[in-house]
């Protein structure tokens, strides 16, 4: 170890660091919100009733990469001819569009459950409403945190 | 950008009326149609909107993608085994193409 | 667990050091004379097996200064709560007296002095005299020791050494499985090499390869011990990607995965554990969270947060083991086992007096040897401190308050940013600063001492979205660690306020005006999670700014102001 460093103080910015907030700091434009999904919503089921329940929507708590955000959606169904779980749709109210995901499921799959991932641009919610055979709704919502981090121990 | 890779995990055997674990993965970007190039123009949307597996024919499980969804996309899902038999699953492009992978179950 | 009978109300720790309490005026000599090895060692063996446990080393081979803080604020169901006890607060809840050895081992206040009475502490070669002593008293196969992880980072021969230092140290300690969070920093290449030639388990049920989801790692191990099988899940830092450069573990997912702890834990008790321990990263707060809501974990060994905990702490009835940092104490928990059930424990958090225990004669040729190529740069006087440099702290720390004052001066900038690590150790007033101080505060491999641009708006951004990484009233939705340290510029922060609320009254200190939104002003900072950050390494900075200061002495740092604690 030398010391020979000189202080270049006029060192370019270095790209990285910038980036480093750039995530967290992009100006709110054109994003989704809790309006935007609800009609999206609307759109699909008009002003039927929606329970909470039967979902288990398993997301990180915090993206550890906002652009990589494991989703697992599971619903609680016998998945038999007479009872099984026909649609699940995912949306997310902070990206610039809200829809994610929508699945159609069938008795065969045994278990109504299947994980992809996704993008999410800021700290939102992700909402996701689950249509049964019988044509019941229900839907759950789990808020993800995108952060720039921040380390201690 | 290169050609599309499906890759897929189906176990080989089952026993009837397992309740078995697909997992599936393509290599594609996923352009979002949100992000803007050098000059500040808006790089068109090119993504892969739909999955759907079917089994000796018959559909089981469908997922429409939208610009949301990661880079290489990743879907899994399940299946309760009952005959032995041919999976096949397919990805649509924006772009029209459609990308195609199988695989095969024994049922013991 | 109704059954569960503690061998001892009192704590062997809080009974035997209550004797060399009251010795502060009676000075150094006195305090060796009362503190032996043997008293340190004195635990009478209870139960089926023994449990060592070391944590939180930070790659520091010779002992070291280490002063606990003086802040540690807990927020909404952990406020006040250990370890969110400092001082006077914790000495009344742990019966600690003042001026005592233990006092000067696990509190702040009166540090100076009590750091002259009792000297250094930990030190890798006095930590094996305890171990070995410990498995001869008790027969080697009646004893596991585990450590923790944030073991192969903190020092200039680890970062040397690309940890070779401390994997060596570890084999030679008889370490049988560990976890990890700064281990991945060299990157997961160099984390496999290591891990594939180790003879001890790496155990991490929570990292996955990122397309399938496939485990990189053992998620546990059983050992047996005594007759007791012993199951041991590894839970690395569920936050390493966010924390710490994700670009280096590129193909690696974290999370926390509480269903699949869950999971190790029910297929590890089919299996037929007798007991079942989570070795974790999660850092205290969310171990707590955790041991609330997965069920049949019997102890939880916890780390990251680098809380010192005299007595074990029971949520239900898993156990939670908090062993300190920097090779300060020694975890030792004799577990008494029956019907393949824990039914009784005695537990010790043993301080590790480097002037009471005598150094292991291997382990002291081992550290020689890693040292000594690098001994020239070690020893290396840079400066000096009429003032105590520490770094533990919510808010601030002298030791960073050093580091920013380099960068404002080095690199031309108005505001200066250093991370709210908690592992460099302590200076006490007189003490030369050698390049081997400044590196145990310094030493990673992402050095880079950037400089940029940011507004007002986007600091204050910076502070609210890592004071929520901090204050977050759920656990879960922490990230551990410590505020970023500020230089050049003064806050007010209330922590009981949710995100984007908390911080107010941003202010430069140089003109005493208020930080303009809009302004952009010149900002240094260093540890950025970015690739391809340029700028010298952090050590330079600070060793250049020695050279022109040579003097350091640090005033009370009152820039940021804090309510709602």
């Amino acid at each position: 170890m030398s010391s020979t460093f000189t202080p270049s103080r006029r060192t370019v910015l270095s790209a990285g660091a910038i980036a480093a907030f750039a995530a967290a700091l992009a100006p709110r434009l054109a994003f989704a919100d809790e309006k935007m999904v609800a009609d999206e919503i609307k759109k699909l089921y008009g002003d039927k009733k929606i329970d909470a329940g039967k979902i288990k929507l398993d997301v990180p708590q915090i993206a550890e990469n906002g652009l990589v955000v494991p989703i697992t959606v599971d619903v609680e169904s016998p998945m038999t001819d007479a009872d099984f779980v026909k649609a699940v749709h995912v949306f997310a109210d902070g990206n610039p569009q809200p829809g994610v995901v929508s699945y159609t499921f069938t008795p065969d799959c045994g278990k109504a459950s299947a994980s992809t991932r996704m993008r999410l641009a800021q700290t939102q919610n992700v909402v996701c409403i689950a249509e049964m055979s019988n044509g019941a709704l229900y839907t759950a919502k789990a808020e993800v945190k995108v952060t720039i981090g921040g380390c201690g121990g | 950008m290169a050609n599309p890779t499906p890759r897929v995990r189906v176990p080989a055997q089952a026993k009837k009326g397992e309740i078995i674990e697909i997992k599936t993965l393509i290599s594609h970007e996923m352009e979002s149609g949100q992000r803007k190039d050098s000059a500040g123009k808006t790089i068109p949307r090119q993504i892969i909107n739909a999955f759907t597996a079917a089994f000796n024919g018959k559909q089981v499980f469908a997922a429409t993608w939208h610009s949301a969804i990661s880079a290489n996309p990743y879907q899994s899902f399940f299946f309760k085994a009952q005959d032995s038999g041919e999976f096949k699953f397919a990805w649509k492009d924006d772009n029209g193409s459609e990308y195609t992978s199988t695989s095969k179950l024994t049922v013991a | 667990m109704i059954d569960r009978r503690q061998f001892l109300q009192a704590t062997a720790a809080a009974s035997l050091l209550v004797g060399a309490a009251g010795l502060g005026p009676l000075g150094r000599v006195a305090a060796q004379q009362r503190l032996t090895q043997a008293d340190l060692l004195r635990f009478g063996a209870a139960g089926t097996f023994t449990l060592l446990y070391m944590t939180d080393l930070h790659a520091q081979l010779p002992p070291l200064y280490f002063r606990e803080p003086s802040i540690n604020l807990g927020v909404g169901e952990a406020r006040g709560r250990p370890p969110h006890l400092t001082d006077e607060a914790f000495r009344t809840r742990f019966k600690v007296a003042a001026g005592s050895a233990d006092a000067y081992a696990l509190t702040s206040d009166d540090f100076i002095a009590l750091a002259k009475s009792y000297g250094r502490m930990g030190g890798v070669d006095r930590l094996a005299t305890l171990i070995k002593a410990i498995r001869a008293e008790r027969g080697a196969d009646k004893v596991l020791l585990l450590d923790g992880g944030d073991t192969w980072q903190g020092s200039w021969t680890s970062l040397k050494t690309n940890a070779q230092d401390m994997v060596d140290v570890q084999a030679a300690l008889g370490v049988e499985a560990m976890t990890g969070h700064w281990e991945f920093t060299y990157g997961a290449d160099r984390v496999k090499e290591i891990v594939d030639k180790a003879p001890f388990a790496f155990l991490a049920q929570n990292v996955r390869e990122n397309e399938f989801g496939d485990a990189v790692f053992e998620p546990r191990k059983t050992f047996e011990k005594g007759g007791a099988k012993i199951a041991v899940i590894g839970q690395a830092f569920p936050r390493t990607p966010i924390s710490n450069p994700a670009w280096m573990i590129p193909k690696w997912e974290f999370g926390l995965r509480e269903d699949d702890v869950q999971k190790q834990v029910d297929e590890a008790r089919a299996e037929g554990a007798d007991v079942v321990v989570l070795l974790s990263h999660n850092g205290y707060d969310v171990d707590y969270k955790m041991a609330g809501r997965v069920k049949g974990l019997d102890v939880i060994l916890a780390a990251h947060t680098h809380d010192a905990i005299p007595e074990a702490q029971q949520v239900g009835s898993t156990l939670i083991i908090a062993a300190g940092s920097h090779g300060k104490f020694l975890a030792r928990l004799d577990l008494d086992v029956k019907d393949k059930k824990v039914s009784g424990y005695r537990f010790r958090l043993i301080p590790v007096f480097s002037d009471a225990i005598a150094p292991d004669a291997e382990m002291a040729a081992l550290v020689g040897k890693i040292r000594a190529p690098f001994e020239k740069d070690l020893a290396r006087e840079l400066g000096r401190t009429e003032t105590l440099l520490y770094r533990r702290g919510n808010f601030n720390g002298t030791f960073d308050d050093l580091i920013c004052q380099a960068m404002l001066k080095q690199r031309d900038a108005e505001i200066s940013l250093s991370p709210g690590f908690r592992w460099g150790g302590t200076l006490t007033p007189g003490d030369a600063i050698t390049f081997d101080a400044l590196a145990n505060a310094t030493a990673m491999t992402y050095p880079a001492c950037y400089r940029m641009e940011m507004t007002g708006a986007q600091m204050k951004a910076v502070l609210e979205d890592v004071a929520d990484n901090i204050f977050h009233p759920d656990p879960y939705f922490q990230g551990g660690g410590d505020m970023v340290r500020v230089g050049g510029v003064g806050y007010s922060i209330d922590v009981s306020k949710p995100v984007n609320q908390r911080i107010s009254g941003l202010t430069e200190l140089k003109t005493g005006k208020p930080l303009d939104a809009d302004r952009k002003y010149v900002v240094a900072g260093w540890a950025s999670v970015n690739k391809g950050t340029e700028g010298p390494p952090i050590w330079d900075v600070v060793e250049k700014h020695l050279a022109d200061v040579k003097t350091v002495r640090l005033e009370p740092n009152t820039s940021v102001k804090v309510t709602g604690a």
